[in-house]
């Protein structure tokens, strides 16, 4: 279990005050991820997942946003403890970010290889037309036909695949400890889904870069991950292996989850299964497991409280069900 | 489709194809167009669900608009219930309009946000003129509120005070009002999380077999096409490129381009069997289509005559159509062998 840990948050806990009200929409969340492994972090829209990625790259707006708690440790030390010039200096070099929709993180008034030299040249101190051969060579590498062509285009002048090559050309153009991608293939098609997923597989192994891969798509999550975290509302509650997920999903949310989507093979004159209600809004958490009300297996003690986290058959759930109470608590 | 023999079809559309004008040199007096939709046809039959999917830029949000005559289509024949839709006027195409419906992708775009949802499923009712009184109106409204699964005690609120899944909620309650024959869905649950994906393509269901209803059911999401479809069509750059029942289609996919689409989609089952078929580049641009047939920049299968030829879209037997060159009686047989390997292997 102990293998070189590149990144390890503990105890998490990102806070917003809003108008709206107090949430809490990361709380107390802990995980690791392993040198060259990748990470799957999967929930649906409101889990915290990207406010837990955003929290790592010290890009959350504070305030509305606070960090009330917790450490993020990055190579052993604590990133919430540098300041603005320090993060500057990881952000980009040793840990990297793809958001979901490229056409919004790519500056419209600048060409794909200014953007691309600009980190270059920040971090690696390159001149610039070290920065130019090297971007370009970047641009072959995430396979863009005519790359000096390409480089001195506009992002306007791509189309959306092309444009989140670009992205992951400058993610990876410092070669980065960590690459975190959140939804990187959300707003694409298919066959272009396909393809980014494959470069994202090849550059991970060619380069040894950690992944942290955020989505919403069991999909994509079996394809690329090695360990998987389940988020519901802004706290785990599940986290095991890709292949222990898969197998027997044990936490009824993951369950549920899995079972939902309608499958290519399955039964479709049957009624997809689902899981009843919604997401509970934050001024409106329910006192017990958040869950609980779209749990078709709650019982009266997960209406009391909130379950921790527990060992069983070698995962973390945090589930009654898996706990001595459950035996004691029957209906 | 071979089973509907013998029954008459609700929707009929031949040769639909919607150009829009591109901006073209100054002065110039040729005209360059976008072919969104070209040339398409398809019948539908009373309470069949003809799932359409595709890529973006593919044209099947243009067809399934084409086909209300949101959008003006700008050649071809719609026939529905046997009377031509194309040609009616004003108050024959609002009247027939009652009887089909839509729901948009975006719950939160579609919905006006200064009705209250009450107003908002009643509007259909009362431009229709449905009721007489108010009171009906209402008691329609707070029917079809239960139907799919809102408390009517929500009468008076505003969109912004619900989730995207209980706004797509009113969307279908707003489609259902008038109780239509046909509705054409467009994307209506690519926004929605997986949770409440399925919530509402069981009700969907739910509907069509209480009420009856037909839909064309638009979608890039093959696994939601192939759960609630009867029959499918495959389109690529406003082209129809495959057709087939829904069974047929997933079980023995003709076109390469659907081969490819089966193939891309991620399955949430660790050390998937299945191979992938990568396609090379980007979809070309509507405006400028490559030469012959449509697909031949992308295809693993392209020959020389695919350049230069236009494939016709071929009936294969059973109602399965195919637009390309390489399938059917003569080489398809092998193809299918090959591509059925590939995708084992």
């Amino acid at each position: 279990m102990m293998e070189d840990k590149i990144l390890e948050v503990k105890h998490l806990k990102t806070y917003f005050h809003t108008d709206a009200g107090f949430s809490k929409a990361v709380d107390d969340v802990s995980f690791s991820v392993e040198k060259g492994k990748t990470l799957g972090i999967v929930g649906e829209s409101g889990c915290g997942k990207s406010i837990t990625s955003l929290s790592i790259m010290g890009l959350v707006e504070i305030p509305p946003g606070e960090i009330a708690g917790g450490e993020i440790l990055f190579e052993g030390e604590d990133l919430l403890k540098k300041n603005e010039d320090e993060m500057r200096k990881i952000r980009g070099k040793k840990i990297a970010m793809i958001f979901q929709e490229p056409m919004t993180s790519l500056n419209p008034v600048f060409t794909v290889g200014e953007q691309i030299m600009e980190a270059l040249m920040l971090h690696e101190k390159m001149t610039k037309r070290q920065a130019r051969e090297k971007g370009i060579e970047m641009l072959k590498m995430v396979k863009i036909p005519l790359p000096e062509k390409r480089f001195d285009e506009y992002p306007h002048q791509l189309s959306g695949g092309m444009r989140q090559r670009v992205m992951i050309a400058m993610a990876l153009c410092c070669s980065p400890e960590l690459l975190i991608c959140d939804e990187p293939t959300t707003a694409l098609d298919v066959t272009i889904q396909a393809q980014i997923l494959d470069l994202i597989i090849e550059l991970k192994e060619k380069t040894g870069t950690s992944v942290m891969m955020i989505t919403h798509d069991l999909g994509v999550i079996a394809e690329v991950a090695d360990d998987v975290m389940v988020m519901y509302a802004g706290k785990v509650v599940e986290k095991a292996t890709c292949d222990q997920i898969f197998e027997k999903p044990m936490h009824p949310y993951t369950y549920g989850l899995m079972h939902c989507i309608p499958k290519l093979d399955g039964d479709d004159s049957e009624r997809l299964s689902v899981i009843e209600g919604m997401v509970p809004s934050f001024d409106d958490m329910p006192k017990g497991c958040a869950f609980c009300p779209r749990c078709s297996e709650a019982r009266a003690i997960c209406q009391e409280r909130m379950p921790e986290l527990v060992n069983a058959e070698g995962r973390l759930v945090r589930c009654f069900k898996y706990t001595q109470e459950w035996k004691e608590n029957v209906e | 489709m071979n089973e509907h023999t013998g029954q008459v079809p609700l929707l009929e559309v031949r040769h639909l194809r919607k150009l829009f004008p591109a901006k073209s040199a100054f002065l110039s007096r040729e005209k360059t167009y976008i072919k969104a939709v070209d040339d398409v046809s398809f019948t539908l039959m009373p309470k069949e669900t003809l799932g359409v999917v595709g890529e973006s830029g593919c044209g099947k949000s243009t067809m399934g608009r084409s086909v209300l005559r949101l959008i003006e289509p700008t050649s071809g024949e719609i026939l529905y219930k046997g009377e031509d839709f194309t040609k009616a006027k004003e108050a024959t195409l609002r009247k027939m309009r009652s009887d089909m419906q839509i729901i948009f992708q975006d719950p939160y775009a579609s919905l006006n946000p200064r009705m209250t949802v009450g107003e908002i499923i009643a509007e259909p009712l009362n431009i229709q003129k449905r009721y007489a009184t108010r009171e009906e109106t209402r008691e329609q409204v707070i029917r079809v509120m239960k139907v799919v699964g809102l408390n009517p005690k929500y009468y008076n609120r505003y969109p912004h005070e619900f989730s995207g899944g209980q706004r797509q909620r009113i969307g279908i309650a707003r489609a259902i009002a008038l109780s239509p024959s046909l509705i054409v869905c467009d994307e209506p649950v690519s926004a929605l999380d997986v949770s409440i994906q399925s919530q509402v393509l069981n009700l969907l269901r739910d509907l069509q077999e209480s009420m009856g209803m037909a839909y064309i059911f638009i979608s890039h999401n093959l696994s939601v096409i192939k759960h609630i479809s009867d029959r499918v069509m495959v389109m690529y750059l406003g082209h129809v490129v495959e057709m087939a029942d829904k069974k047929d289609l997933f079980a023995t996919p003709c076109h390469p381009y659907t081969q490819a689409l089966l193939s891309a989609i991620p399955v949430p089952e660790r050390h998937s069997k299945r191979k992938k078929i990568l396609l090379q580049g980007d979809l070309p641009s509507p405006a400028n289509p490559p030469s012959g047939c449509i697909f031949h920049t992308r295809c693993f299968m392209a020959a020389d005559i695919c350049s230069v030829e236009k494939p016709e879209l071929r009936d294969l037997g059973n109602g399965h159509f195919c637009a390309c060159h390489f399938c059917g009686n003569c080489a398809g047989k092998e193809t299918k062998k090959e591509s059925k390997r590939n995708m084992e292997s």
